[in-house]
């Protein structure tokens, strides 16, 4: 019987010859590549879904699905519309970040235009230290911040302001990098034309390099939104006890203990913050690029968020 | 066309509050480190001036890190989970970072999103996620179960090596796809097919051109994975919580939130520094290059 199909089928490829074909041809489909890339792909976001689908549990438990239910963002006593603690951590974090926006922003754009072109003594030294606050891991910048703050700025001490001050030191040089990078792809010419035309200094910069500049801005509002948003580290070393707790302080005492599907409530609603953020600060980026789309398309820009 | 003074001062304000709230507060580490302690308060009492410095918690902890220490335990443990947290990134991220690279076509830019998707996912949340998969009833347990790989439920959440390493991988491999991704994305496909058309073989053509192509982007990424896991204690704490899988970060929460022993966590963050300097002196050099280049074009 075997014999019989053997002969009567065509002589199949051996599974090794058709391996070899896969990985040999390097034009072809790699197809153990894609199926690797996708499971990636799912093993990466799949966790974080049912842990958003967990905040809609009608039951207390975050592993039995027992219906779907909005309580546990409001009703519940314990939802995070009742929920002292939940409510206070929400407007906790969104503070932080706003504030760290409004000074990190403004800051960290004029250090870029510094850095960028500024010729003299102290430029490679402030080129340098720059860098630093983007490599040096964030314990080791919160407990020297939390030293500070408690033996040399002693008028400080830890508080909403130091989490603010923490948090617009690591955020400055991601605006830095950022508006850098945007600056050396537009040039000087721009602004060389305009003063050959006239523009005063004040002119060239407010009328010329401000414009060209603002995808970078608008990137890098959204980018330190999002950093400030997720940041636990700084936040947890500089806190003040309970009236300083941000979201993500919040659900790491709640995993430590026995978090309610409120927890994932909270979470659902900070990456979803986040997530707008980013969005916002993309179609904005898109909006002040819209001239200049000359190839490149979503992959060239998204360039611009990947810090 | 502009005055001298102008980028200079430009720079400035951002300048000063790099010096008043990242240099000053290593220096208050190093203060509180080589200081002494109230001996009825227990509060640190640091000293500013390298001439009173007292190196006695310092030698003290330095003992502690040698072979056979306690500290020396953690310090090995740190280096075990990173290294092999690290290497498994590096072996799940290449290949994904490569068929986005290199052959993804229709769906590069969805991939590319999903890609960056994690980092603006909060990192909190992606820990929460997989504390609630690997609860006693969780869906890992479950699915094990009802496949009969295991009989009972297993507790992954009690203080397993695996899962603190497993929960580093999850956590960070986003962080180590992206530079990765954008060095191999940077390679001139004409090199390929030029390797190609004098006679290498797919393999030869990848182990002699791709590879060596992407050693700056891997270099990188690892680099950029290995310094926050290095100071990592908050994943340790959320999947395990248990002393056996303590990291060097968690000692030094300990000494400042536990038992309030600055002096000796302030010693250990300035350890932990120096070991990490290598790292982050490569990383700064690599990035300051790259900025230069980008300048004179």
């Amino acid at each position: 019987m075997t014999v019989a199909t053997a002969h009567a089928a065509p002589p199949k490829p051996s599974t090794w010859t058709r391996v070899r074909g896969w990985v040999g041809n390097p034009w072809g489909r790699p197809r153990f590549l894609v199926g690797f890339t996708w499971l990636y792909m799912a093993w990466s976001i799949i966790p974080a879904l049912i842990a958003i689908q967990f905040s809609f549990n009608s039951g207390r438990s975050r592993t039995i699905w027992s219906g779907f239910s909005t309580r546990w963002y409001w009703g519940d006593v314990d939802s995070v519309w009742s929920d002292a603690d939940l409510h206070h951590a929400l407007i906790q974090s969104i503070k932080l970040a706003v504030l760290d926006v409004a000074i990190a922003t403004p800051l960290g754009v004029l250090l870029a235009l510094g850095l960028a072109r500024w010729r003299g003594r102290g430029a490679g030294v402030s080129n340098f230290i720059m860098l630093f606050p983007l490599v040096t891991p964030e314990i080791v910048m919160g407990v020297s911040l939390l030293l500070v703050f408690t033996h040399v700025f002693t008028f400080i001490q830890p508080s909403t302001t130091a989490q603010v001050l923490g948090h617009v030191t690591f955020s400055i040089s991601y605006v830095v990098v950022v508006v850098r990078g945007r600056l050396f792809s537009i040039g000087r010419q721009y602004e060389e034309a305009a003063a050959d035309l006239g523009a005063s200094p004040a002119v060239a910069l407010y009328r010329v390099l401000l414009p060209l500049l603002m995808p970078a801005i608008v990137a890098s509002i959204a980018i330190v939104f999002a950093l400030s948003i997720d940041d636990f580290v700084i936040s947890y070393w500089l806190s003040c006890g309970a009236g300083c707790d941000t979201v993500p302080i919040q659900i790491y005492a709640a995993t430590r203990a026995a978090p309610l599907p409120s927890t994932n409530a909270i979470a659902t609603i900070l990456s979803a913050l986040t997530l707008a953020s980013i969005i916002i600060g993309y179609l904005g980026y898109r909006f002040f690029t819209r001239h200049e789309r000359a190839g490149g398309g979503l992959v060239g820009d998204m360039a611009a968020f990947d810090v | 066309m502009y005055p001298r003074w102008l980028w200079s001062g430009f720079a400035l304000p951002g300048v000063i509050w790099l010096i008043l709230l990242f240099i000053i507060p290593f220096y208050a580490v190093i203060g509180v480190a080589f200081g002494t302690v109230d001996p009825i308060l227990f509060r640190p009492i640091p000293s500013w001036n390298p001439l009173d410095w007292n190196v006695g918690w310092m030698s003290q902890t330095l003992t502690r890190l040698e072979p056979g220490g306690d500290l020396w335990d953690v310090f090995v443990r740190t280096t075990e989970y990173v290294v092999i947290s690290v290497g498994a990134s590096l072996a799940i991220g290449y290949p994904v970072a490569y068929y986005i690279a290199r052959h993804a076509r229709r769906t590069k830019a969805l991939l590319l999103v999903l890609l960056i998707l994690p980092l603006w996912i909060s990192y909190l949340m992606r820990m929460l996620a997989w504390v609630n998969l690997l609860e006693v009833d969780g869906y890992v347990n479950r699915f094990l179960m009802w496949s009969h790989v295991i009989n009972q439920p297993y507790g992954w959440l009690d203080g397993k090596p695996v899962t603190v390493v497993f929960a580093l991988i999850y956590g960070y491999i986003p962080y180590f796809i992206l530079p990765l991704f954008a060095a191999l994305d940077r390679i001139d496909q004409s090199h390929l097919e030029a390797a190609r058309d004098l006679g290498a073989s797919p393999l030869q053509a990848f182990l002699r051109v791709t590879l060596p192509l992407s050693k700056t982007g891997i270099l990188g990424g690892c680099v950029l994975i290995a310094l926050p896991m290095f100071g990592d204690y908050y994943t340790p704490n959320i999947v395990s919580g248990a002393p056996t899988t303590s990291m060097l970060g968690n000692q030094i929460d300990l000494y400042f939130h536990g038992t309030s022993q600055p002096t000796i966590g302030a010693a250990l963050t300035i350890l932990l520094s120096l070991f990490l300097v290598v790292l982050m002196g490569y990383y700064i050099w690599t990035v300051h290059r790259a900025t230069k280049e980008l300048a004179s074009t």
